[in-house]
């Protein structure tokens, strides 16, 4: 780990004004921003390690907890809203039996909520691994979840 | 010597050295402008928002916080302006829905005549005005404490939530704070900050404890000079 860190900040030449992007770097190494990683930064980069934290919780961008290997992101914005976004909510947090914002156990699924994508006309929109799927319903997201995972059980008819 | 520069403050004629802040022309002058977290030792930071004063400049008038606002040639500054005392109030409300117990937040209050919040108060103590944070960074230099989260998250967190490992026990934060929301106690030894102990020193000739220990490391590594040095109280030397 030590050798991956080090030649993340070597890119950008011990630069502390670079934080920001060498914390992206390692998180796109180790998908999340672990703790002996950080460790390691703040010794190699002398910045206090209260100061990692800060940015780590400040910046949506940054997760400290580990995410999942597919990555769902729920509009509830306004017009996602009125087009019954929260049923499908409900419907993903029980398949995947956890909450918005969480990540399940065996790593798999991270699904969050998201105020607004921008693209009101597409809605509801439920984007999987950056790609955006628009006008869905709760059978289109049953779907989408029986496409990417083997272990998520549906029991629920289309 | 810096540069002079003359200001109105309150139709008063003021000289103040360019670079400095209105606040402190203001404080130098007598003119009282409440503050809560601004501090002579820290740089200029502007978060209480308390200091709000109007300003003009030319044809428009308009607010700014004095604590963080340098002072220019031909200001105009007014700190009591029906306006100004209409944003302190708002200010102060918003202060109080966070801990509306503090003697130094309902002395301010009763100085403006605002007598209770319009906001649904929820009781975190704690103002956010970051006197802890920045005191650890620019005056003592090891910043052990930093903010966590944003917007309504925001608070003021020890790395992960845990013992902080770059703490050397000083208290300062507890010290500098505005509303004591930072609790310190010593006891048998240890002093303990916020939930988190500290083992203190034991004076090498009286035998009282004086110092953390901690403290006492941190002092001979930026000194260079060995640890038994300092482990001896200041009575005793």
């Amino acid at each position: 780990m030590k050798a991956r860190i080090k030649k993340i900040i070597d890119k950008y030449h011990s630069n502390k004004g670079f934080l920001v992007p060498i914390l992206l770097d390692v998180q796109r190494e180790y998908n999340y921003l672990n703790r002996e990683a950080l460790n390691l930064v703040s010794a190699f980069l002398e910045v206090p390690i209260s100061q990692l934290y800060e940015l780590g919780t400040f910046y949506k961008a940054f997760s400290l907890e580990p995410r999942g290997r597919h990555e769902m992101k729920l509009c509830t914005g306004t017009a996602c809203h009125v087009r019954r976004v929260p049923l499908m909510k409900d419907n993903i947090e029980r398949v995947l039996q956890i909450q918005a914002g969480e990540t399940t156990p065996d790593l798999e699924f991270t699904f969050e909520t998201v105020n607004c994508l921008g693209a009101c006309a597409l809605g509801p929109i439920l984007v999987v691994d950056g790609e955006y799927h628009g006008n869905i319903s709760i059978s289109k997201t049953n779907k989408i979840l029986k496409k990417l995972g083997k272990k998520v059980k549906i029991d629920e008819e289309n | 010597m810096a540069e002079m520069v003359t200001l109105t403050i309150d139709g008063r004629e003021i000289n103040a050295p360019a670079g400095t802040t209105i606040l402190e022309a203001a404080t130098d002058a007598n003119i009282y402008i409440p503050h809560l977290c601004s501090n002579e030792e820290l740089a200029p930071y502007g978060a209480c928002r308390l200091c709000m004063v109007e300003i003009t400049q030319g044809e428009r008038a308009r607010l700014v916080a004095s604590c963080i606002f340098e002072v220019a040639d031909g200001l105009e500054v007014e700190t009591n302006t029906e306006r100004v005392l209409n944003v302190r109030k708002l200010v102060i409300e918003l202060l109080l829905a966070r801990n509306n117990k503090h003697p130094a937040l309902r002395k301010i209050a009763d100085e403006l005549g605002v007598k209770e919040t319009r906001f649904p108060v929820e009781q975190k103590g704690c103002i956010l005005c970051g006197q802890c944070v920045r005191t650890c960074r620019e005056v003592v230099g090891v910043s052990a404490i930093g903010f966590s989260g944003r917007g309504i998250t925001r608070k003021v967190a020890t790395p992960f939530m845990e013992f902080p490992p770059d703490c050397i026990a000083c208290g300062s934060c507890v010290y500098v704070c505005p509303v004591q929301f930072i609790p310190m106690k010593e006891e048998n030894g240890v002093r303990t900050i916020k939930g988190f102990d500290y083992p203190m020193q034991k004076c090498s000739k009286c035998g009282r404890y004086f110092a953390p220990k901690k403290q006492l490391e941190y002092f001979s590594k930026i000194t260079n000079l060995p640890l038994e040095h300092f482990e001896t109280c200041v009575g005793c030397r």
